[in-house]
């Protein structure tokens, strides 16, 4: 994973400087802060072992956030991520207790799941018109439902495929499996987002979708696929999930929520949309994923790190998110 | 006549929440093995009651066009800081009342004044702060209880029956539209408000103080939150901070909101439709009670009915004459 292949160019070149240089640059710049600070605590921080696996816990993290990074340059939000994630997994992993065929088809089972979950999230927004708060939260709300009448309200006794397992547990020469997938995740985002006209729609999209409509963008199309991606990402982080934990658990995608959304924004992306590039989303996750180890590692009690995890969020907002005055 | 039409238009959100409260409600009372008594709706009013402070505390970030996720957390500190301040004399227990009451306003203003001058989006900032109240809240109570000599006289007479027949607690509620919110949809700072969610650039053109009047919808919803998790102490007697059960009030409230008419666009709606849609969105979970349902399916059902009443709500397919009114 290379940083120049990371490059997602914004909008227009020229001002690719001014625009994309700041929130990012902050970002990595925190990023080795918090390293300097761990490492004064405890000197394994600065290991190749300890940054290998923070990349690999923060992977699960990176696909998710990257199915909302689409979401919020349109300037949306998908606060359905919770359940696609479980719904993911859960799928994924009952499909895996069918047999052989099942579990060759557990991985691309689960992520169908997800797919068709965005593409009601899609619809609703793209041709209904309904506010993506509200719609998402529904459609959360309703695969809770189906998710808990289908387990009968425990955790689901099917266990993860092998090649679940494999591809978020083990290793091709020493890197992790979790780690390649979620590069080979960002690849495809960074080309689909700045070399594809969907991604160009998506930018346009998020600007002004008046105006990218009038241009001739198929908006309604744009917006659905986008939310039908974003919920297959989250599933697919799902799987990896299950396949790290070895088995799908109820409420698994609690936790997955907000921290996406904190990555996303505060890699640059705006929350109004239109604006940000995959890099800062990737930087975005793995502050995110440090901070909340380097809290744990410290044996910081919950409440603790609860405070501290919001206060540096709003410290790093505070420092680049702000809106540019003048009305 | 094109008067009423107008406010029949603004007011219609509301008539449907209430609409959907009335025949929900109708249903679960005919179906309940009591029948229509004052126990039955105390019992149901004080479920509604608590759901209803947050929706109205949401309701009045809404209508400036932006949203507080942190509503949930703030009723969850109330809480936790509740159940230890009220106890002793009533002096005492009033003096509690005003703590956590206080507590609520200082959380809405730092979101308040997070957003004002750090020029942050709400949504973002509100679940960084969202987080840092539930820190609060888990480091005051970091397990469920209550203080050893709690004073339950305050917390029994707000959520018992008034005469022997009405619901103290929703009095209560009525009596908080009359003090606070009617006063404020009357004011200078209220019709700031619903000018700032309708065009933040216009009403600042105009003169509209937009500043002082995003700080009090942000201090008036910290506040409503607050008392919501004081309600919850009443009710419970003990404090718990439970961030599922902060999750679940956050997002019921934008539900809530959005089932009783105020547009997540800002501007438009009203603190008593957001009451009815909390009440709504309430009966059609206590359905579930009196139709003997597989507990199992209760989720999913509410579910549906929430995406079929926010859908129905909220598409604006219907309402558009010209295509590119989509976009605006």
């Amino acid at each position: 994973m290379t940083t120049d292949k990371l490059d997602a160019p914004a909008t227009s070149r020229t001002n690719w400087t001014s625009r994309i240089d700041l929130p990012v640059a902050t970002a990595f710049g925190c990023i080795i802060l918090l390293l300097l600070v761990g490492s004064l605590y405890s000197p394994n921080f600065l290991s190749p072992e300890y940054l290998l696996q923070q990349l690999k816990v923060g992977a699960f993290l990176g696909v998710i956030a990257t199915g909302m990074m689409l979401v919020i340059l349109l300037g949306q939000i998908d606060l359905s991520v919770p359940w696609a994630v479980t719904l993911g997994a859960m799928m994924a992993s009952a499909a895996t207790a069918y047999g052989p065929m099942g579990e060759v088809f557990a991985i691309p089972f689960g992520v169908l799941c997800g797919v068709l979950m965005g593409l009601v999230n899609g619809i609703g927004v793209a041709y209904l018109r309904i506010p993506s708060m509200i719609i998402t939260l529904a459609v959360n709300a309703v695969a809770q439902g189906l998710m808990v009448a289908y387990t009968g309200g425990f955790a689901p006794q099917d266990s993860a495929s092998p090649a679940m397992r494999y591809l978020a547990a083990g290793t091709i020469l020493g890197v992790p499996n979790a780690v390649i997938v979620w590069a080979i995740t960002g690849a495809v985002a960074v080309f689909l987002l700045g070399r594809t006209t969907f991604g160009r729609a998506i930018y346009g999209i998020g600007n002004k979708e008046a105006a990218a409509y009038l241009s001739g963008v198929p908006t309604q199309r744009v917006v659905m696929i986008a939310f039908a991606l974003c919920g297959g990402l989250a599933a697919f982080g799902g799987v990896l999930l299950a396949g790290y934990a070895g088995k799908a658990a109820q409420s698994m995608g609690d936790a997955y929520l907000l921290p996406a959304i904190a990555a996303v924004v505060l890699g640059g992306t705006s929350i109004l949309g239109g604006r940000g590039n995959y890099l800062g989303t990737v930087a975005g996750v793995i502050l995110i994923t440090l901070l909340q180890s380097i809290l744990s590692v410290m044996q910081i009690a919950e409440f603790g790190r609860q405070i501290i995890y919001g206060a540096v969020i709003i410290v790093m907002l505070l420092l680049y998110g702000r809106e540019r005055t003048g009305r | 006549m094109n008067g009423l039409r107008y406010s029949l238009a603004e007011q219609r959100g509301m008539f449907l929440a209430l609409a959907i409260f009335i025949i929900m409600f109708a249903f679960y009372v005919a179906n309940h093995p009591a029948g229509f008594t004052p126990n039955v709706v105390q019992t149901a009013a004080n479920k509604g009651v608590l759901l209803a402070l947050v929706a109205m505390a949401q309701t009045f970030v809404v209508l400036t066009a932006g949203i507080d996720l942190s509503v949930g957390m703030i009723f969850i500190l109330a809480n936790c800081l509740a159940s230890y301040l009220l106890v002793g004399t009533p002096p005492m227990v009033a003096l509690g009342v005003g703590g956590v009451l206080l507590t609520g306003l200082a959380c809405g203003a730092l979101n308040g004044l997070l957003v004002i001058y750090g020029r942050l989006q709400p949504i973002v900032i509100t679940i960084a702060t969202g987080a840092v109240f539930f820190g609060i809240a888990l480091w005051i109570r970091p397990y469920p209880g209550s203080a050893d000599d709690f004073s339950s006289d305050l917390a029994d007479a707000l959520t018992g029956k008034v005469l022997g027949v009405f619901p103290a607690s929703l009095l209560f509620l009525i009596l908080l539209v009359l003090v606070i919110w009617i006063p404020f949809r009357r004011s200078v700072i209220g019709r700031a408000v619903y000018a700032v969610g309708s065009s933040e650039p216009a009403a600042y053109m105009s003169g509209v103080p937009v500043m002082r009047a995003k700080f009090t919808a942000y201090v008036l919803s910290g506040l409503l939150a607050a008392m919501g998790g004081l309600y919850m102490t009443f009710f419970t007697y003990s404090g718990e901070a439970s961030l599922a059960n902060g999750n679940t009030y956050t997002l019921s409230s934008i539900a809530a909101v959005v089932l009783g008419g105020v547009s997540l666009f800002g501007g438009r709606g009203s603190a008593i439709g957001a009451i009815f849609g909390a009440l709504a969105f309430r009966a059609i979970g206590d359905l579930l009670f009196v139709f003997d349902f597989d507990p199992l399916w209760q989720p999913l059902f509410q579910g549906v009915v929430l995406l079929l009443a926010v859908s129905l709500g909220a598409a604006r397919l219907f309402q558009v004459r010209n295509r590119l009114d989509l976009f605006t």
